[in-house]
């Protein structure tokens, strides 16, 4: 739990994001992760729970505790 | 007068899995200086088809550009690779993600065996392909430069066969043309070179066996010039295909003069 600005108290979970656990606010899609993030959805390809998922999907898949999140893309390669 | 200097012989269309392509050079986006080189270097190769590889986001970084920012996929073929992939069912989740990108259903399978050399695991590399074959993916296949394992990839149904021509980013140059001759002599999907290419030499070497293409990194990205490097490839590609179809005079252990004979002089 963390306290906001307004002095009450936001609900946060704990996930694995490319392999670092982290804390984010509940009730997140993954695609408002991603906003979050400051990374764009038509950039990155998103594993979720060993699932990957196709973009239009983005917005409906909720974050929940103990999800493993991986945000791959393209780089330099032989 | 007017004289014609086009040559008699014409080149085949490069095709690989049925889209033809305009250079028979390929080349890698991998461990330049910067990106600005990268981008120069890749225009100077005239290259159309690029690979990438696939990795975690850097969420440290303020801003993290992947590749895309500085290829414009309109212009370029853009091939993922699976680098770095030490089994088949890592190699067919990489493939995957890349494809989850939306650009295109095709992958430069890579399934590595061994650290130190980069040799690929040929058993996981013909499992992973014929799982990515099922799956829809046009895979292109590198391997080393075997002729069984490429009769297997091929069989399997593989759009090309990418032998090496030494290990991946030695620079070693083509080590084994017979068995690279002996693997386009078998095979009808298209062989391309792939790792091992130093200079421009080595490029034009191995375009002589009568490969369909060479795939190149660090050649290029390791050149003290990478530009003037990626231009020396492209003359170098040309000129081998184009010695090779011109059909080489052969070999003799002895001299034959060039001038007459007859004529001379008492």
């Amino acid at each position: 739990m963390k306290p906001t600005g307004q002095g009450m108290t936001q609900e946060t979970i704990e996930i694995t994001l490319n392999g670092q656990p982290r804390r984010v606010a509940a009730g997140h899609t993954v695609l408002s992760l991603l906003n979050e993030l400051g990374l764009h959805p038509g950039l990155v390809v998103v594993e979720h729970n060993r699932e990957i998922l196709e973009r239009a999907r983005l917005g409906s898949v909720p974050v929940g505790a103990g999800d493993v999140i991986e945000v791959v893309h393209f780089v330099g390669g032989g | 007068m007017t004289t014609t200097t086009q040559p008699v012989t014409r080149d085949v269309p490069f095709v690989i899995g049925g889209r033809e392509f305009r250079s028979r050079l390929m080349v890698g986006t991998g461990k330049y200086r910067t990106n600005e080189e990268m981008v120069a270097a890749i225009d100077a190769s005239g290259a159309e088809i690029i690979t990438v590889a696939v990795r975690r986001v850097d969420l440290d970084r303020t801003k993290e550009e992947g590749i895309l920012f500085h290829l414009d996929p309109k212009r370029y073929f853009l091939l993922p690779n699976t680098a770095g992939c030490y089994t088949a069912e890592e190699a067919v989740r990489y493939a995957r993600l890349a494809r989850a990108a939306g650009l295109n259903d095709w992958v430069k399978l890579e399934v590595i065996g061994d650290q130190r050399t980069l040799l690929p695991d040929v058993m996981a590399t013909l499992e992973a392909a014929k799982t990515l074959v099922a799956d829809g993916f046009k895979v292109l296949a590198y391997t080393n430069e075997d002729v069984v394992t490429a009769l297997r990839l091929e069989d399997a149904g593989c759009a090309a066969v990418m032998p090496l021509a030494s290990p991946i980013g030695s620079g070693l140059g083509l080590v084994n043309p017979y068995y690279i001759r002996e693997i386009k002599r078998r095979l009808s999907v298209p062989v391309i070179v792939d790792a091992g290419v130093g200079t421009a030499s080595d490029a034009c070497v191995t375009m002589e066996q009568g490969v369909d293409g060479i795939l190149m990194n660090t050649a290029l990205a390791e050149a003290q010039d990478p530009v003037a490097m990626a231009r020396a490839m492209r003359l170098a590609v040309e000129a081998g295909r184009l010695a090779y179809l011109a059909g080489r005079m052969p070999r003799r252990e002895v001299a034959v003069p060039s001038s007459p004979v007859t004529g001379m002089l008492d």
